[in-house]
């Protein structure tokens, strides 16, 4: 249960006031927090609890579903205890920024520009924030909700015509 | 007096060592790199974007368009993904044949790396052999899924049909006279003296670091980390078969080729334990919310038909949360990530690329040394620019 998780009893304890949520589903483990926390949250988890590994960094854009339309997700493991933990942190696009995780995870550097770059979240600090998959001078963030499938001045995309 | 500058070099998009459409900004100090500025999505198809208007079924030729070198991996990872989200049993044939193919695409993956590799560093016999190697687990794809790379082959629940009868005589032998190709491969390499010359104390990256950067797989292993996801945190049934996990000591590319050469003979042993698993039993689960129907209801009856219709058209609609299901494929850790907001379609399609991290550290591995290491660093790290630029 998410309650034993060994990292939630931990979390629990130490940033009792930033957890806002903690799920789990199909045996995966979520604990959503607040922002101003998430560095301090992922140096105690990678320096405490072994979580020494960042498996993955990204970005699901809930336009018109949440009122904070951003949510980063880290995925972390931890090689000593073969363990996951999903940290999620919430994101307005009113102000949408973040710290960087480079400065826990060097993994999280091209992980933040691919975010940046997709849905336009801005990383504090980052050492070396550049679009990395689209070019230079794209407009616009393709995985944003509200960005059409078939890019900008074209036909919104109506369904397979088959 | 004299002054000297360094020199800006443009490696790539174009260049055969950089292993599709890599494109590198060498900062060079005669033939010594300074700085490495990898510039990648030439690539990019938006496979993330255009899964979120697909259903579950049609997301699955997507994936095998990532690594376009180990299709199977990309399938699997993908499926057990959406089989997690949905909870579906999977038939005990079906997982061994999902573990024989995926070990199969695992020693094809390796084999194009292995000959790729030996021929950036100029031992082009060994690209030969490994292809004609390659040829016959190309043939076996053929003969269950009809298509040589973009195989299609798994579905969500099970397999698209069963294997034909010859399958378990063609792979049996392949298997059975593998171990001795790979002998001759490492004749030809392991005690060469220029393949040691250029492999030995190239792009070393310490155990440390290798985690901080995020690699995985055998980059990892070979820097001495013992960590394997068939093996840590079991999927598909693989806590059913027995094979040793290969480490590295000193960091370098050439023990991240005895890693990856052991890794292929204990691919061969689970194939060869996934063969001797195969008992007659149906191969799709019994579980029509999610499945599609088997073809023969499909062609002989009404209902069949319905239910294969409302399959490929409408799809399933799949309950609300989000799964995260992590493959060990022959590149490193491949990762799916679904947010599922109840519709017939993912909310969210996230793709952990091992590619992809793994490249961020050839800044790392190669600063201070020469161009041509850099070649045989590109060369071990196994990236295919399909899964790197999705």
């Amino acid at each position: 249960m998410a309650e034993n998780n060994r990292a939630v009893l931990k979390l629990k304890e130490k940033f009792a006031a930033s957890i806002i949520d903690v799920v789990e589903f199909r045996g995966e483990v979520t604990v959503t927090v607040a922002k101003d926390a998430i560095i301090d949250i992922l140096s105690f988890l990678k320096q405490s609890l072994q979580y020494n590994l960042l498996t993955d960094l990204t970005a699901v854009d809930y336009l018109g579903k949440k009122e904070e339309r951003f949510m980063m997700v880290y995925l972390l493991y931890s090689i000593p205890n073969k363990d996951r933990l999903r940290i999620k942190t919430p994101v307005s696009e009113s102000d949408c920024s973040i710290p960087t995780a480079t400065q826990v995870w060097e993994t999280a550097n091209w992980l933040e520009r691919e975010v940046f770059d997709l849905f336009g979240i801005d990383f504090d600090k980052h050492p070396d924030l550049r679009r990395i998959l689209m070019t230079d001078d794209w407009e616009g963030h393709p995985l944003r909700k509200d960005y059409p499938l078939q890019g900008p001045d074209r036909e919104p995309y109506k369904g397979r015509l088959s | 007096m004299a002054t000297t500058e360094t020199m800006t070099l443009n490696m790539g998009p174009q260049h055969p060592s950089t292993h599709g459409v890599l494109r590198l900004v060498l900062e060079l100090d005669g033939e010594i790199i300074t700085k490495i500025t990898p510039h990648i999505g030439y690539l990019h198809r938006g496979v993330e974007k255009l899964s979120e208007h697909r259903t579950y079924h049609q997301i699955l030729p997507l994936t095998d368009r990532l690594d376009y070198l180990a299709p199977m991996s990309n399938n699997l990872g993908y499926i057990l993904a959406v089989e997690k989200l949905m909870a579906v049993e999977v038939p005990e044939r079906a997982e061994t044949i999902r573990i024989i193919m995926a070990e199969l695409t695992r020693l094809e993956s390796h084999l194009v790396w292995l000959a790729c590799h030996a021929l950036d560093i100029g031992a082009m016999t060994v690209f030969i052999y490994a292809f004609r190697e390659r040829e016959a687990i190309m043939e076996t794809y053929e003969l269950v899924s009809g298509a040589r790379m973009t195989s299609n082959f798994f579905r969500v629940g099970g397999l698209s049909q069963d294997i034909p009868d010859e399958f378990v005589k063609k792979v049996s032998d392949f298997i059975d006279s593998m171990p001795g190709y790979l002998d001759q491969y490492e004749g030809l390499l392991t005690t060469n003296p220029i393949w040691v010359k250029r492999t030995v104390g190239n792009g070393v990256i310490s155990a440390e670091d290798a985690i901080d950067i995020g690699l995985t797989g055998p980059a990892l292993r070979g820097s001495g980390v013992d960590w394997d996801l068939r093996r840590d945190n079991q999927y598909s049934g693989y806590e059913k078969y027995q094979f040793k996990v290969p480490t590295g000591e000193n960091c370098d590319t050439f023990d991240r080729y005895k890693v990856r050469l052991i890794e292929m003979r204990e691919a061969c042993k689970i194939v060869r334990q996934g063969l001797d698993k195969l008992k007659p039993g149906p191969v799709l689960a019994d579980c029509p919310q999610v499945c599609y129907p088997p073809k023969e209801n499909v062609y002989n009856s009404i209902e069949g038909l319905i239910h294969h219709f409302k399959i490929a058209s409408e799809g399933f609609h799949a309950p609300e949360g989000e799964v995260y299901q992590g493959v060990e494929a022959p590149k490193g850790e491949l990762g799916f990530y679904i947010v599922s907001d109840g519709d017939n379609k993912p909310y969210r399609l996230r793709i952990r690329p091992p590619s992809f991290v793994n490249l961020q550290a050839i800044e790392k591995m190669c600063l201070g040394s020469m161009v041509a290491d850099l070649v045989a660093v590109i060369g071990t790290l196994d990236i295919v620019l399909g899964e790197i630029d999705r």
